[in-house]
């Protein structure tokens, strides 16, 4: 018995060895690189020796690197809300009011816009809010308004537009998968026992639903604080995000040491954000048990 | 079924807004008026013509389907060796192994661009196709990986054991009895990578020294108001193509889901 147990090990290393080796050398190495970098002192293009701390200095309180990072965060924070909320009515309905039948249906046609191109969806929005783009001649051809409003110049709305767009599917699938297995017995109990439909939504369906929330949170948040494409084609520029900011710093200053440790700054600032949510999903089901 | 008129009419207006710049595209894309915006002015297919006489467009769209289709068969592969171990067979370490693989799902895109580019300029690698491909296939892995799991997942061990039992070796077992059955969940694993390598950005344009890939060449395009329409016609084809693609794959997902006796429930992902 033991050893066909370290026989079916052995087989599922060599099977596993491939894909492993793939990632350990094209994203483990890559990833402590920018660790080792982030605390050396950068120039030209290289990395040199006496190490720093520095970089992290730099990016902690200068003060276009704190706008920028809180910029993006704010930024993130406000898609992901927009996003989980439009989303959550939507995942509510398909779980509840569609029959079971026509379910795969409905999260078919959910997921196909965003099967395609992403770039051509950011660029459409683009066209659609700009300047006498669709919007604006809409409305002005319906007489609502006789100056064009050009939404793109409000930099940070067309982004949360465009990103709530973009990630609609994200958010709509994990809140679908856990309201999926909320106990249908449960809301007739509470029914019986008086509660009214809305109470027992509330007190019943959405804390059950929580773990769907916060993963549809992760999913969206993780994303669009790197995003590089909508802060570029939407906000022209001009509202820079931490991506843009590493691609400024590691190609344009070539300063890899600069451009690591914001990357890694960044890769903190995710990393605490999930954990975050994570521990509050954890305290929410305890709390409802 | 409780009929929800306000919900229902939710979902009909977030599915408008899902849907209304894919709509949008063709409209655009067929308008007689360099402009985008209405109202539209007559039916032409110029932009079409347009866009195709770019020979730039020719190039880029050859170079990404070298990319997207090395990288949808690497990724399937690799996916189906990782697949495989996790699903079947028990060793130590299996959850730190496959989260590691799992990783680029939760981290930006341009973190997982910029340490490549670090390691490869700092080894001396040059950049071109092949480092494009190295990048989509460590992004497109967790996808495969993910959609070969439920599908290895969903086959009964009893086949294979009673292939073994008839004398069958472990390889023939493998290519006669488990292959033929999760053949649909390598085909939607195909597609979909497919899919994310021809549309991914990010890594495209950081990776790949400004060669030609068709993300890259219309992210570049829009910035000239001129060349809108003949991207919008350009976005169509993309648009009916990634639908036709996907339809294939929902179909051989089902079909694999019909195959193994299971029940329909949900899509990808």
């Amino acid at each position: 018995m033991a050893q066909s147990q370290s026989s079916e090990a052995k087989t599922g290393y060599m099977l596993v060895a491939p894909p492993l080796l793939y990632a350990v050398l094209l994203l483990a190495a890559p990833l402590a690189t920018v660790l080792i970098y982030s605390v050396l002192t950068g120039e030209n293009g290289a990395v040199s020796l006496p190490m720093t701390t520095e970089n992290f200095t730099t990016v902690w309180t200068g003060r276009v690197y704190q706008a920028i990072m809180a910029r993006s965060l704010y930024v993130s924070m406000l898609v992901t809300l927009t996003t989980v909320l439009l989303a959550y009515p939507i995942a509510y309905f398909v779980s509840f009011h569609v029959r079971p039948e026509r379910k795969a249906l409905w999260l078919f046609l959910i997921t196909i816009p965003f099967w395609t191109s992403y770039i051509i969806r950011v660029a459409l929005w683009r066209t659609i809010l700009g300047y006498n783009g669709i919007i604006d001649s809409t409305l002005i051809g319906l007489g609502v308004t006789s100056e064009p409003l050009n939404i793109l110049s409000y930099g940070v709305v067309s982004i949360i537009i465009t990103l709530a767009h973009a990630y609609a599917p994200f958010a709509v699938l994990p809140i679908f998968v856990s309201l999926e297995k909320v106990d249908r017995a449960l809301l007739e109990a509470g029914q019986d026992l008086g509660e009214s439909r809305w109470t027992t939504f509330l007190r019943v369906t959405l804390p059950l639903s929580m773990p769907g929330v916060i993963a549809a949170v992760l999913i969206v948040f993780i994303p669009t604080v790197g995003d590089y494409v909508t802060p570029e084609l939407i906000g022209g520029g001009k509202v820079p995000m931490i991506a843009n900011m590493i691609e400024i710093e590691m190609l344009k200053k070539r300063d890899q040491a600069m451009g690591s440790a914001i990357a890694v700054t960044a890769m903190s600032i995710v990393a605490i954000v999930s954990i975050l949510f994570v521990l509050l999903n954890k305290r929410f089901i305890g709390g409802t048990k | 079924m409780k009929d929800a008129p306000i919900l229902r009419s939710y979902a009909v207006l977030y599915l408008i807004f899902l849907y209304g710049p894919i709509i949008i595209l063709p409209m655009f894309a067929f308008n007689d008026n360099t402009i985008v915006s209405f109202p539209l002015k007559g039916f032409t297919t110029k932009w079409f013509a347009e866009m195709w006489s770019d020979p730039n467009l020719r190039i880029a769209l050859q170079n990404s389907l070298i990319i997207a289709l090395s990288t949808a068969t690497l990724s399937t592969v690799l996916g189906i060796f990782a697949a495989r171990a996790s699903v079947r067979y028990k060793w130590p370490g299996k959850t730190a192994v496959v989260g590691l693989i799992m990783v680029p799902l939760v981290l930006p895109e341009m973190i997982v661009a910029m340490a490549l580019l670090v390691v490869l300029l700092s080894i001396g690698v040059p950049l071109s196709i092949f480092t494009i491909i190295m990048g989509h296939v460590l992004i497109c892995m967790p996808f495969a990986v993910a959609i070969l799991t439920s599908a290895f997942q969903s086959l009964d061990r009893s086949l294979e054991e009673a292939a073994l039992d008839l004398g069958e070796d472990a390889w023939s077992t493998f290519r006669l009895i488990v292959l033929p059955l999760v053949m649909p969940g390598i085909m939607a694993s195909f597609l979909i990578t497919f899919t994310i390598s021809i549309d991914e950005f990010i890594i495209a344009n950081f990776l790949g020294s400004g060669k030609p890939i068709l993300s890259v060449y219309i992210f570049g395009q829009f910035r000239f108001p001129a060349k809108v329409p003949a991207m919008l016609a350009l976005g169509t084809l993309l648009v009916a193509f990634s639908i036709i693609l996907l339809t294939i794959a929902e179909y051989f997902r089902r079909r694999g889901v019909a195959k193994t006796g299971g029940k329909n429930s949900g899509g990808f992902l």
